[in-house]
């Protein structure tokens, strides 16, 4: 088997090219989900390796919660982007502090 | 010894593909490409779970994920019509402080790991041992609807949310298109729709 280190680097890799993906990207609302979805799933990723490696199931009980929060994190975050879109035109990340209510 | 080496093979083919596919998710010029980078991600990223054996959440990676989230993001991208060109103008600009951060940060994190010694693993602390003669899928519904049933429903309950959220976020109501309005429909009488008019030989009628 794999050693436990080797999956925690792969992981700690992903979820730093996701903090990354949000500094490269600060003005683009879509491409600033997605590398939420990459944290999330370099957390996932984490989470199952430790459960595999204890031999202990929650790990993947948890691994399962964060999942379906992640896909309503994007159903609601993706709608908020096409209210906002239809209401302003654009997705730039700089107008948002204009949005009132 | 065959076994091990594919395996090993394997978990490299896996690891490096994700953080290919990852790097270039965030890097991509065109969304769309972005949103096919982050679905191979999502594939390897469930390869290297099946690797370890959860083969449940590997699966369900690969259907909630690839099967919906990707979709969503495709769908979005595809119907919003946006300048992305516009979106990447501070793209260069952010790019030499974010690397030198993100490799601090990687470097701080990789260092952790390599160092990090928890001392002797209390496997007799562990709240659900892996049954070792049952499948992974079979162990793991056992466990959910009877200890994590609560936990279970959460999510559920989550996912209701989110779905309800959603449509309350993007519903919206019309005033410029005529739309059909059953209950009027079915109300409407013989006597209001229809006027009997006695007309007169030679005279016009004034409906």
């Amino acid at each position: 088997m794999i050693g436990l280190q080797h999956y925690l680097t792969v992981s700690a890799i992903l979820f730093v090219m996701g903090v990354f993906g949000i500094f490269l990207n600060r003005k683009n609302v879509i491409i600033i989900l997605m590398a939420i979805e990459l944290i999330l799933l370099s957390v996932n990723l984490n989470l199952v390796a430790f459960s595999a490696y204890l031999q202990d199931l929650v790990g993947q009980v948890f691994a399962m919660f964060v999942l379906t929060v992640a896909a309503g994190e994007a159903a609601i975050g993706l709608a908020i982007l096409v209210i906002y879109f239809r209401g302003r035109g654009t997705i730039s990340v700089d107008d948002i502090n204009r949005m009132k209510g | 010894m065959g076994t091990e080496l594919i395996q090993t093979i394997a978990f490299y083919l896996f690891a490096s593909l994700v953080i290919a596919s990852g790097a270039l998710t965030i890097v991509a010029r065109n969304p769309v490409h972005s949103v096919l980078w982050l679905i191979l991600a999502f594939f390897n990223a469930a390869g290297l779970m099946l690797l370890v054996g959860a083969e449940f959440i590997a699966m369900l990676l690969v259907i909630v994920y690839v099967g919906a989230v990707a979709v969503l993001f495709l769908f979005v991208v595809m119907m919003l019509d946006i300048d992305f060109a516009e979106l990447r103008a501070g793209f260069a600009q952010y790019l030499p402080f974010g690397m030198l951060l993100v490799i601090v940060l990687a470097a701080e994190m990789i260092f952790a790991v390599a160092a990090w010694n928890a001392g002797g693993v209390e496997f007799a602390q562990r709240l659900a041992p892996t049954p070792s003669e049952v499948p992974n899928i079979q162990a793991l519904g056992t466990l959910i609807y009877t200890r994590y049933l609560y936990i279970f429903e959460g999510a559920g309950l989550v996912l209701l949310v989110a779905l309800i959220g959603a449509i309350v976020l993007t519903h919206r109501k019309r005033g410029d298109v005529r739309v059909q309005n059953v209950t009027r429909q079915n109300m409407r009488r013989p006597e209001e729709a229809i006027r009997k008019v006695d007309a007169p030989v030679g005279q016009g009628v004034q409906l």
